[in-house]
């Protein structure tokens, strides 16, 4: 599981990276997207993976904090979700106005002369 | 009396969000009530800003803890999430306030007409700076940096306009990875400490087993780069002038402080985590923070020199301000005296009011038709004036008299600051700075002397550069005075009075700084005092009992 975790955010961060650079808006918000589904998944992975165990404790009594997954990251990780995908979303507002105004999708707002 | 806990603390978060989402309710055509409620929460905020101020320096009589700390839900530290208040952070809260006030009533002269939500982002904005100076937890940290930065986006983007929106752009697509970086750091940090409370790391860093370390380093080196992009740093700053300058000028006047957010995230986490008492890594990252710094602040006053137009110019003080205080703060981390880093601190002080007033000076001074305006026709496009602008409604209201005059009068001001010249308060912290260089220089001379000859020479370029624009603006001007109105000027005096006010109540001034750059460099204090604190539940069963006790007491008596 390791091995397939860390092969899915090494993969994901790559390309998020590249799309990142590249010259277009719309790859732009893709490998920004790309890229915090990798930190996502990342964060969770620093929680050490476990594999069928709840987060939350039951009241009272003893209990053995092995059998439990550790929760911070659990949270950590929603909260990270809930603003990338704000801060996405009002993101591709100003890809969508910067494309009306300049006419074109290059970042800069004129193509390159080639 | 039941002792409860103090409420006041979080009383600069909770201002702004209340009345910034009270306006949300309000239609965007009242605007007078909404300015009304941005004028109260923001006296307000500052009000408890400075009275948190006058406490965090009071207490010190009382003992070596002057920290004042506020439990949400009454969750002990480390477990719970911990605001904070010292000296560092109560100086930035009255740092945002000063800053805020002026900007907010020149936005209300003209900009805050100029779009939609204007005073509730600016409300949010207020909050989520506040929040970051309070906050004593990593994920808080980076939850209010979001905040703070959502609300920028959005007042950045406020006129609208080609320039803003492509500036707009990319300081969203940076901030964004920015923030990307920021939350890997914190899951690294966690995953090797397994907390994210700062007082707690602060604690845990000198004992940390060998092998957590690099996980831990690693962690805060990606955080550091998180902070970094915010405050500037070359190479990471190729976004800043654009963005600054495709701003609204109040909202640039304000953005005078967003660099600063990260630069004190950087001295708070830094000293906390990489202390002179951190064991192994002592000093971690002070040679980045040093040659950064100083690389910002060559990058700074060479665009100063090859600007065009001041709003560039402007635009690049602020890199060379934030490059100056990081290289400092690099060089107190190597093991210079306080004397720098509390010297360091006077600057940035006066140098964000100076920067912010230099911010709201530009728009006035380049309204009239010739002196500047000629220079700024080769980059009027880049300089964010569309249209919108030019055939605004003629302005109503009172025109103040010998505006040439009282424009000239605040740019000569910023200038000194700027540069650094005397009389005013620039000079006596780069004075400081300099002073606490040579003396202990002897440790790293050369790149003490090499910072020496950048913070001169930034100065001088800086000196150049708004001359230079001053002479075209003020005497080669040949048409008609600017029409300016009293409610744009009457902010950038009253920031000019607060540098004044800085200047000659110096003693008191840096007195306070070199207080809170030795608590700085003292973190057993903050990290003791955070995780000692009390919770409200404990007190008042402690009271309970006490009362109790003495009930029982009295009664054997």
């Amino acid at each position: 599981m390791e091995l397939v975790l860390s092969l899915v955010i090494g993969i994901f961060a790559g390309s998020g990276i590249w799309l990142l650079l590249r010259p277009r808006t719309f790859q732009v918000i893709i490998g920004l997207c790309l890229l915090s589904y990798a930190v996502n998944l990342f964060i969770f992975s620093m929680g050490r993976l476990t594999v069928g165990a709840p987060a939350i404790m039951p009241r009272g009594g003893f209990v053995n904090p092995a059998a439990y997954a550790d929760p911070v990251p659990q949270a950590l990780v929603l909260t990270a979700i809930v603003i990338s995908f704000a801060t996405t979303a009002l993101f591709l507002v100003v890809l969508i106005a910067a494309r009306g105004l300049t006419g074109n999708d290059h970042v800069d707002g004129r193509e390159t002369e080639q | 009396m039941m002792p409860g806990p103090d409420h006041l603390i979080i009383a600069p978060i909770l201002i702004p969000f209340f009345a910034g989402a009270l306006m949300l309710v309000y239609d965007e055509r009242q605007r007078s009530a909404k300015l009304v409620i941005s004028l109260a929460s923001v006296l307000a905020t500052l009000l408890v800003a400075i009275e948190l101020l006058v406490r965090a320096e009071g207490s010190e009589l009382v003992g070596d803890n002057d920290i004042g700390f506020y439990l949400l839900g009454d969750w002990a530290a480390p477990w719970g999430i911990v605001l904070v208040i010292d000296r560092l952070s109560a100086m930035m809260l009255v740092l945002t306030g000063l800053l805020a006030l002026p900007a907010l009533v020149y936005a209300a002269a003209a900009w805050s007409r100029q779009g939609q939500h204007f005073y509730s982002m600016f409300q949010f904005l207020l909050m989520g700076l506040n929040g970051a100076f309070l906050t004593g937890d990593l994920f808080n940290l980076f939850v209010f940096f979001e905040l703070l930065l959502a609300a920028s986006y959005g007042l950045l983007l406020h006129g609208g306009g080609q320039l803003r929106v492509l500036g707009g752009m990319h300081y969203i697509a940076i901030n964004l990875a920015g923030s990307l970086l920021f939350l890997i750091g914190v899951s690294l940090i966690y995953g090797a400490t397994g907390t994210l409370s700062m007082a707690h790391l602060s604690n845990i860093v000198p004992t940390l087993p060998e092998a957590q370390r690099p996980l831990l380093q690693a962690g805060a080196a990606f955080m550091g780069l998180a902070f970094l992009i915010k405050a500037g740093i070359w190479p990471l700053s190729f976004w800043l002038p654009t963005a600054y300058m495709a701003g609204a000028a109040p909202v640039t006047a304000m953005f005078a402080i967003m660099t600063k957010v990260g630069v004190y995230a950087i001295l708070r986490l830094v000293f906390l985590l990489f202390g002179a008492s951190a064991g192994v890594s002592a000093g971690f990252g002070g040679e980045v923070l040093i040659l950064g710094g100083m690389a910002t602040v060559t990058f700074g006053f060479l665009g100063v020199l090859a600007s065009q137009g001041l709003g560039r110019m402007a635009a690049h003080m602020v890199l060379v301000s934030s490059g100056t205080v990081l290289a400092a703060a690099g060089f107190v981390l190597l093991g210079g005296s306080v004397q720098i880093l509390a010297a360091a601190l006077f600057y940035l002080l006066s140098s964000t009011l100076a920067i912010s007033a230099l911010f709201l000076l530009i728009e006035p001074m380049s309204r009239e038709e010739g002196g500047i305006a000629a220079l700024l026709a080769l980059t009027a496009d880049a300089y964010g004036l569309d249209d919108r602008e030019e055939d605004r409604q003629p302005e109503v209201g009172l025109a103040i008299p010998g505006t040439l005059t009282v424009l000239g009068l605040a740019f000569g001001a910023c200038v000194l600051v700027l540069a650094g010249l005397p009389p005013l308060s620039g000079f006596l912290g780069k004075l400081g700075m300099l002073q606490g260089l040579l003396r202990d220089g002897a440790a790293t001379p050369v790149l003490s002397w090499t910072f020496i000859t950048l913070l001169i020479l930034s100065g001088f370029a800086t000196l150049l550069g708004l001359v230079r624009v001053g002479i075209q603006t003020f005497w080669a001007s040949e048409g008609e005075p600017p029409q300016v109105l009293a409610l744009e000027i009457a902010p950038v005096i009253a920031l000019i009075g607060m540098i004044l006010f800085l200047t000659f109540k110096a003693d008191v001034t840096l007195r306070y700084m070199e207080k809170t750059a030795s608590a700085l460099l003292r973190p057993a204090i903050y990290a003791e005092g955070v995780l000692g604190a009390p919770r409200a539940a404990d007190e008042a069963e402690d009271a309970a009992e006490a009362a109790a006790a003495a009930a029982a007491a009295k009664e054997a008596k």
